[in-house]
């Protein structure tokens, strides 16, 4: 059945696989900009909007290279390809959609070295998705990661009035914060649709 | 060795970036934005802290705003003398020198004032404590509460806590950006011309009696400076009294004649201090 392995594989990304506490991919955005909660969704929607690009186009260039011999190839021409891409869509944005561009501002071109994005394209792979799996996997994915920030966002506003012991203060307690969803997030671990 | 391997690798990621480079670079010519160029030399010029004092979302809003005429080129308030009529050559018009301004915080209370409690325990935050003690643990229900949230504000480091627990702004410093006074759940930080002398440092709106018990450093309303200035600069409204700075002459009068010692001329110590009296 299409339609409940795509739930499977969405369901996998947001929760049991997430991105984010997991798989520990996407890790610099997630501590760097999820200080305040407008910005964190910002980020999240930006890695969102990219991550489903990104498994569209790196298909057919996965298709290329296989047809070549070339796998071992994938994380070189993979990385080309979401450079250029993200350079490419923040110029299409630029000038088609200017208050999309500005909503996602400084975060899209800070995704271009995002690891979750290289992360989602090179998992396609390995799992041998087809195109549409591949890119609801990298929607659904973003999704996971849009998830993860907020939650982190949220708890990192409140850490701001706590007042931990001074060697904690900032980015430790923070550590200790994400290290502590992630074992909830293990929690999904079980999490399998019934049929 | 398999030489073809090799060169079929070379060739695949040489054509591929070949490919995207003239995608981009195609892209770029049909999805080119053209910007103002003297957008990004006002920018350039613009202090850069985004403090946000001018009411635009950071320089590049200020700068945005000072092109499309929406602003005037002395916008921003941070900017020295000399980036102001940088921008405005720019622009290519005439500025007149803005009288310079600063932060001034109407309170000199602190433990000068009475408390409700023996101490406050909770989050160092002026709103916090306003909200979690019934307007503030101070006895006065105007003065500044010390925690800082004016301090966190302040971008240029020009504001801080004095010994007394009241807030007290750097002059020199200062550059008027008001974010202290956005920040002040009290609403006691306004400003003043720099070249201001004489100040008053207190919000308490109460009667004389209530003002004085309260507070050892509280404005009465006696008015003896609004009767006594030579110059009509003093005028007391709702049991304050207020210095206008178009008409002070900074003769001091008004400084002699406070039974409370109040009124002080900002220069003489270089600090808000007034003499504590009696309770």
């Amino acid at each position: 059945m299409q339609l409940t392995t795509l739930l499977d594989i969405a369901l996998g990304a947001i929760l049991i696989n997430n991105f984010i506490f997991i798989q520990f991919l996407g890790i610099c955005p997630f501590m760097g900009v999820s200080k305040k909660m407008d910005t964190a969704t910002g980020m999240g929607f930006a890695v969102i909007f990219v991550m489903g690009l990104a498994s569209a186009i790196c298909y057919p260039v996965n298709l290329l290279l296989t047809k070549l011999d070339l796998e071992y190839m994938q994380t070189v021409a993979f990385i080309l390809v979401i450079a250029a891409l993200v350079q490419f869509v923040e110029m299409f944005l630029k000038k088609s959609i200017p208050t999309l561009y500005e909503a996602l501002g400084v975060y899209l071109p800070l995704i271009t070295t995002n690891c979750a994005v290289l992360g989602v394209v090179l998992l396609n792979v390995q799992n041998n998705y087809n195109f549409i799996q591949s890119v609801v996997y990298g929607v659904t994915g973003g999704m996971g990661f849009l998830l993860a920030i907020v939650l982190f966002a949220s708890i990192r506003e409140r850490l701001e009035f706590a007042e931990p012991p001074k060697c904690f203060e900032g980015f430790p307690i923070a550590l200790i914060t994400a290290g502590l969803m992630a074992l909830c997030f293990m929690g999904f671990s079980g999490l399998s649709i019934p049929w | 060795m398999n030489t073809t391997n090799i060169l079929y690798a070379v060739l695949t990621l040489g054509i591929l970036s070949a490919v995207f480079g003239v995608i981009l670079a195609v892209a770029s010519k049909v999805f080119e934005v053209k910007s103002d160029p003297r957008l990004e030399m006002i920018q350039s010029t613009l202090p850069g802290a985004n403090c946000g004092g001018c009411g635009y979302p950071g320089c590049a809003g200020c700068a945005a705003a000072i092109l499309a005429g929406k602003a005037p080129v002395n916008a921003c308030s941070v900017a020295s003398g000399e980036q102001v009529s940088h921008i405005a050559a720019i622009m290519g018009v005439k500025v007149e020198a803005a009288e310079r301004k600063v932060a001034f915080v109407r309170c000199s209370g602190g433990d000068r004032a009475g408390h409700k409690f023996d101490r406050y325990i909770g989050i160092d935050d002026c709103v916090g404590a306003m909200k979690v003690s019934g307007n503030g643990y101070l006895d006065c229900g105007f003065g500044c509460l010390g925690l800082g949230n004016c301090v966190r504000a302040c971008k240029f480091n020009a504001i801080h806590i004095n010994s007394h627990g009241v807030a007290e702004v750097d002059r020199d410093k200062c550059t008027h950006c008001m974010q202290c006074a956005a920040a002040c759940p009290r609403h006691i930080i306004t400003d003043i011309p720099y070249a201001a002398d004489m100040v008053v440092p207190c919000s308490n709106k109460d009667k004389g009696a209530v003002a004085k018990s309260n507070c050892s450093s509280a404005c009465i309303g006696c008015k003896l400076c609004e009767k006594n200035c030579p110059v009509g600069a003093v005028t007391v409204t709702d049991n304050l009294a207020a210095i206008d700075y178009t008409k002070c002459t900074s003769c001091g009068t008004c400084a002699a004649k406070c039974p409370r010692k109040l009124i002080v001329n900002i220069h003489d110590d270089g600090k808000v201090a007034p003499v504590v009296v009696a309770k």
